[in-house]
């Protein structure tokens, strides 16, 4: 039988507050290294010439950044543009998470922990920016279409988080667990080659479907709850 | 003594199986979005056919449907992992026979 928990390393106690460090949290902390690393050497190599027509390295991230940049504001409006630098954060992360199953580490996002947390911040954008920009509508619309309607409305706020949550966790360990199984199912010379086929339609593929889908999803709820400017 | 522990491990192996059944056919809510993702991917289809220059708009909304519409089948599945591996109801009978031992 194969073994899909996620492994504790070590167990730290401070102020007798137990706290795990499990492969997740080792991975995520890989994957935080990669990218500050990337951030750091891009930073660098802009500061020494940075030049108003950009070309090479500095055109491709700022090409990157600019189209994401818009494909919020084409989502949320000019007024919340300050979305686009989280959810940039949130994409990329969640991205590079998934694909790091074809490195053969355990993706960060196959533990529930780590997508609850991605989505409960999702939840309180959602509340937060509602009470913001219109306290009164945001009341009303938990009456909507008629009074009636509050508990549901309750109800489908508490479940947006944990719907985004378990979307992204379903996917992300339905990959880990069925390539883990091929994986011990097959003679080790044979799992050089074959698995390759399940890691792109895992890693890759659903991979970044599913970054962008949550960053999309997350988006749309927001605008929900936000009155659409003309 | 003796009887009680033969009831026990039938017990057990009962529970066990219906385990596996019932992991079976949570999956079998995969069904539903696959015949819903299959319409809306023939819409989909026919729209771009119709409108091919509207054919990024159509593919991020069949995107977000398909996603949303696939959340039905993923509980499935995680109800089906937490029945195979994480086994609750296995669990509950094995502490709760400890405390006959």
């Amino acid at each position: 039988m194969v073994n899909f928990d996620i492994r504790t390393y070590r167990v730290f106690e401070v102020f007798g507050i137990e706290i795990w460090f499990t492969e997740t949290i080792r991975n995520t902390w890989i994957i935080m290294g990669v990218l500050i690393l990337f951030a750091i050497f891009a930073r660098i190599k802009f500061f020494k010439n940075v030049s108003d027509v950009p070309s090479g390295f500095q055109n491709g991230i700022e090409a990157l950044v600019e189209m994401f940049d818009n494909f919020v504001v084409g989502i949320t409006g000019k007024r919340y543009h300050y979305l686009g630098k989280w959810f940039f954060g949130v994409i990329v992360f969640i991205g590079i998470s998934n694909i790091s199953g074809m490195f053969l580490l355990r993706p960060p996002t196959a533990d529930i922990s780590t997508t609850l947390a991605l989505a409960i911040a999702t939840f309180f954008l959602i509340h937060g920016l509602g009470v913001k920009s219109a306290p009164l509508k945001y009341l009303k619309s938990f009456l909507e279409p008629f009074f009636l309607f509050l508990p549901i409305n309750l109800v489908s706020a508490i479940a947006t988080p944990i719907s985004l949550a378990f979307r992204l966790f379903g996917n992300v360990i339905a990959g880990v667990v069925i390539t883990g199984l091929v994986y011990n199912l097959m003679p080790y010379i044979a799992t050089l080659a074959w698995p390759g086929f399940l890691h792109v339609y895992f890693d890759l593929f659903a991979g970044l479907l599913h970054a962008y889908i949550f960053t999309v999803l997350s988006l749309s709820f927001i605008m929900d709850k936000i009155p659409q400017e003309n | 003594m003796e009887e009680l522990n033969v009831q026990m491990i039938q017990s057990g192996a009962i529970i066990l199986a219906a385990q596996a059944i019932a992991a079976g056919i949570a999956v079998l809510a995969a069904a539903g979005p696959g015949i819903g993702q299959g319409y809306a991917a023939g819409k989909a289809a026919e729209a771009a056919a119709r409108q091919p220059e509207a054919r990024g708009d159509i593919l991020s909304t069949l995107l977000i449907g398909g996603a949303l519409a696939e959340t039905s089948g993923i509980y499935g599945l995680v109800v089906s992992f937490l029945l195979m591996f994480v086994s609750p109801f296995f669990n509950t009978f094995v502490n709760w026979v400890t405390t006959f031992m």
